[in-house]
């Protein structure tokens, strides 16, 4: 199989465009499942009560929010090496959507604090390492906004996140650090100690993120193809 | 090629000294910045002796980044920039060269009058000290981190703010063990830790910074 076909954006916007429905029905089908488990079937947690049903969003927000931003740097990387266009632009289309997921998480975390540590906000290491995470996506999207030349944006957010990724795990270990001289971690989820069945909701859920992540990142990639090609006669095809 | 390095530095130096108002600006916004603590919080010496590390660091990681647009800005607009772009020296080495140049001038001046700001919040000799080690160590990092945003934003409309959105969350590292370097110090704990981390994180930047500002560049003026 010649995987180089899809690199070029007339090839890859038909082929995004037959996968976005599929990514679209699978994650709203793990959705249901998985919030049906979250809010139905799992018991309720002897010590947080029904707050803890937080987690089915929280941990798979805060996990996609990791994954995109490896994700972003990994493609801007391999646009700014490889010269492919199609690459820059997929880093285009994941920030936004690593920066609601990692807003998704603040948030959410934010709410389950509340009941649960009553405080909205501690500067637990990763909660704080979380919020530098959406700094960074801002960074890179405000950047990218900021310069008029379309491929002059894309390779020099490209050094950004790259940079960023670079300092990613120095900043959160240094954050772990500086939390740790001050106090220690307030309160700690009991990985392994979690029931199954909300091990089962959690993954359904995560997989859930994971499909809505495919499905919008691939919607928004098509917009972007279609926005910087619209002088080719294939763009305006599509467009028609 | 060492002796094109070193033109550039001392040019560079030079300018700063010719223009003393901008380099002196960013000392006093510094200074006036510190200054406000206190009226903000409060006279209190028990508070401002716990505060004192964590604003004489902030209010340097601000200052130091108030002067980071200049570093390429000028030579982007009068087309130095592109002569050193098209010289023989590698390109990462010219801007070690400027950005050595750029600490003289802001960063090691922040350092060497921050005991005397530490002293307004009746900090001990010894902190300032360290303070004035840790910020003698710090502000060089800060400075190669802001030399790769202003490489990133040269050129641009609002370069300024946007290159304090892009370096500000990667500095966190070095505020943290900036910081805590003094707060393990008034603590009477050893400063050993913090001083190495900011070290070994310096000598990634020398080598890592210079490299990423020189792409930055050429992406810039492509």
């Amino acid at each position: 199989m010649n995987w180089f076909k899809y690199a070029a954006p007339q090839r890859f916007h038909p082929l995004a465009g037959r996968a976005v429905p599929w990514f679209g029905v699978a994650a709203v089908l793990l959705a249901v499942a998985g919030l049906a488990i979250a809010l139905l079937v799992a018991p309720t947690d002897f010590q947080q009560g029904d707050a803890y049903r937080i987690i089915f969003i929280h941990v798979p927000a805060a996990w996609m929010s990791m994954v995109l931003y490896m994700a972003m740097a990994f493609w801007a990387a391999m646009g700014l090496v490889f010269n492919a266009r199609l690459a820059s632009m997929l880093a285009l289309a994941l920030a936004p959507t690593g920066a609601l997921m990692t807003f998704l998480a603040l948030w959410t975390g934010a709410l389950w604090g509340k009941p649960t540590w009553g405080t909205w906000w501690v500067w637990d290491a990763r909660l704080t390492s979380e919020l530098i995470l959406l700094f960074l996506y801002i960074g890179f999207m405000s950047l990218h906004a900021a310069i008029d030349d379309e491929r002059r944006a894309d390779r020099a957010a490209a050094v950004l996140a790259l940079v960023g990724a670079v300092n990613v795990p120095i900043i959160y270990f240094s954050v772990q650090w500086w939390n740790t001289l001050h106090q220690g971690s307030s309160v700690k989820l009991g990985g392994s100690s979690m029931a199954a069945i909300m091990l089962v909701g959690m993954l359904l859920m995560t997989l859930a993120f994971w499909m809505y992540s495919f499905a919008v990142v691939l919607a928004r990639a098509r917009c972007i193809i279609l926005e910087r090609e619209r002088h080719a006669a294939w763009a305006q095809g599509a467009l028609a | 090629m060492s002796q094109a390095l070193f033109a550039l530095f001392q040019r560079d130096l030079r300018i700063a000294l010719r223009r003393r108002a901008d380099t002196g600006s960013a000392l006093v916004f510094f200074v006036i910045v510190v200054s406000l603590f206190p009226l903000g919080v409060g006279p209190q010496f028990e508070l401002l002796r716990r505060i004192a590390p964590g604003v004489l660091w902030v209010a340097a990681l601000l200052a130091s980044m108030l002067s980071m647009p200049r570093l390429f800005a000028d030579d982007h607009a009068d087309g130095t920039l592109e002569q050193l772009l098209l010289s023989p020296t590698p390109l990462a080495l010219l801007v070690l060269a400027k950005t050595a140049a750029h600490w003289l001038a802001s960063g090691a001046l922040l350092a060497l009058i921050s005991p005397l700001l530490a002293l307004q919040f009746d900090l001990p000799a010894r902190d300032a000290g360290v303070l004035c080690l840790s910020l003698l160590l710090g502000t060089p990092l800060l400075s190669l981190l802001g030399a790769v945003g202003s490489a990133l934003t040269v050129g641009l409309r609002g370069a300024g703010v946007l290159l304090s959105l892009l370096v500000l969350p990667l500095c966190v590292p070095v505020l943290i063990f900036g910081v805590g370097a003094v707060e393990a110090s008034s603590a009477g704990l050893g400063v050993a830790a913090q001083f190495s981390l900011l070290g070994a994180m310096l000598v990634l930047g020398l080598f890592g910074a210079p490299l990423a500002a020189a792409a930055a560049l050429r992406i810039a003026m492509d």
